[in-house]
């Protein structure tokens, strides 16, 4: 049976530079609930270390949480890869680590990396750079996300900063992908107008939360039977049933 | 680095009466690698642009100028053959994958290597005299 759910796909945690403190594991599935979302991914920069005390503060909530990292690719791409498990995410972190260089943060410019607990405890601060490129290209990241099982979606494609388009002018042909992430500045009707090489491709809008207030102000309407990466893969590509709302 | 030394103005003697230069001469005078794509040779060079955002240099580049870039993807070889750029110089040292070589080849584009940054190729260019096509 298929339901419409309501996908906001791209939420910071507190691990994530430039996020406030609040976006902890409760408050942010309290505030998706209240928004009326079925779905979300938390999707930190360049860590999973929050993602599964985010599924875990999801259990007794309507809100299905996916485990997820926005991952930033040598050509300053960003792109998240989204799981159902947080095992698999932890393996793409374990990944992209491997890569990262071995830079200190600074916290006085990107701010504290929390690593914290379902209910929001503190458990260590993250001292690593995370807002850096890892060594890895676009296409090694995106099949790897792949063959973890995970779902590839590069973020805000449109955006001068960190986006697909804005950085490399075309989506890579070969790049095996079922959708992307347009910013929410655009319309996936704008966007399919401004660059016709998004023929094909299924198209989201997330809120890219870095703050509590902006969770849920924008979402993507999808037809799935299961709360899964696979039902959303389908939907992003209009099969079997599965299919978003534009 | 050898040629720093090199006065701007004995430099700018190698530009022709056109305005142009050879691509060859650009190559000899700043040492710079030929990564074995498309052969340099007989190309002009009527200006130079540096960025690394591929959606830029898509909209400000201009035909007959080479790219300075760190940028190493291979859609770096789809924007040089559709602005019609005389060649890419990827800087800092850095390479290029083999398929991004293959793929030069077919579409026709000069990729080259050099040795110092984008800022510093671009300063000898301009000693040169180089300077954006008109």
């Amino acid at each position: 049976m298929l339901r419409r759910c309501r996908m906001d796909l791209h939420i910071h945690s507190a691990l994530s530079p430039c996020a406030e403190v609040e976006m902890l594991p409760e408050l942010i599935v309290m505030k998706a609930e209240m928004e009326g979302l079925d779905v979300i991914a938390v999707c930190d920069h360049n860590s999973a270390e929050n993602a599964a005390a985010c599924v875990e503060a999801s259990r007794d909530s309507p809100v299905r949480v996916l485990p997820g990292i926005e991952c930033e690719t040598r050509e300053g791409v960003h792109v998240l890869g989204i799981f159902d498990r947080p095992e698999q995410a932890a393996q793409l972190q374990e990944f992209v680590w491997s890569r990262l260089p071995d830079e200190p943060n600074r916290p006085e410019f990107f701010g504290q990396q929390l690593v914290v607990t379902a209910d929001g405890d503190f458990v260590r601060y993250n001292p690593r750079l995370l807002v850096t490129s890892a060594d890895a290209g676009l296409e090694e990241m995106c099949a790897r996300i792949r063959d973890l099982g995970g779902l590839a979606l590069p973020s805000h494609v449109d955006k001068t900063f960190a986006g697909l388009i804005g950085v490399l002018g075309l989506i890579p042909e070969g790049l095996d992908l079922e959708g992307v992430e347009i910013s929410a500045a655009l319309t996936p009707g704008e966007a399919r107008a401004r660059y016709p090489q998004l023929a094909g491709l299924g198209l989201v809008r997330s809120s890219d939360a870095h703050r509590l207030s902006e969770i849920g102000q924008v979402w993507t309407a999808a037809w799935l039977e299961k709360r899964t990466v696979e039902e959303i893969r389908l939907a992003l590509c209009g099969r079997m049933g599965r299919r978003l709302e534009e | 680095m050898s040629g720093c030394c090199r006065s701007p103005r004995s430099a700018e003697s190698l530009v022709m009466d056109n305005g142009h230069l050879d691509l060859k001469t650009v190559v000899e005078t700043l040492g710079l690698k030929d990564l074995g794509a498309a052969p340099p040779d007989g190309r002009k060079v009527t200006g130079a642009y540096t960025s690394d955002l591929l959606s830029d240099v898509m909209g400000f580049a201009r035909a007959g100028e080479v790219w300075l870039t760190v940028q190493s993807h291979l859609n770096l070889v789809a924007v040089a053959a559709l602005k019609e750029l005389a060649a890419v110089v990827v800087c800092g040292g850095r390479g290029v994958e083999e398929p991004v070589l293959a793929k030069a080849r077919e579409e026709g584009v000069v990729i080259l290597s050099s040795a110092e940054s984008s800022y510093e190729t671009g300063g000898r260019l301009w000693e040169m005299g180089v300077r954006r096509a008109q």
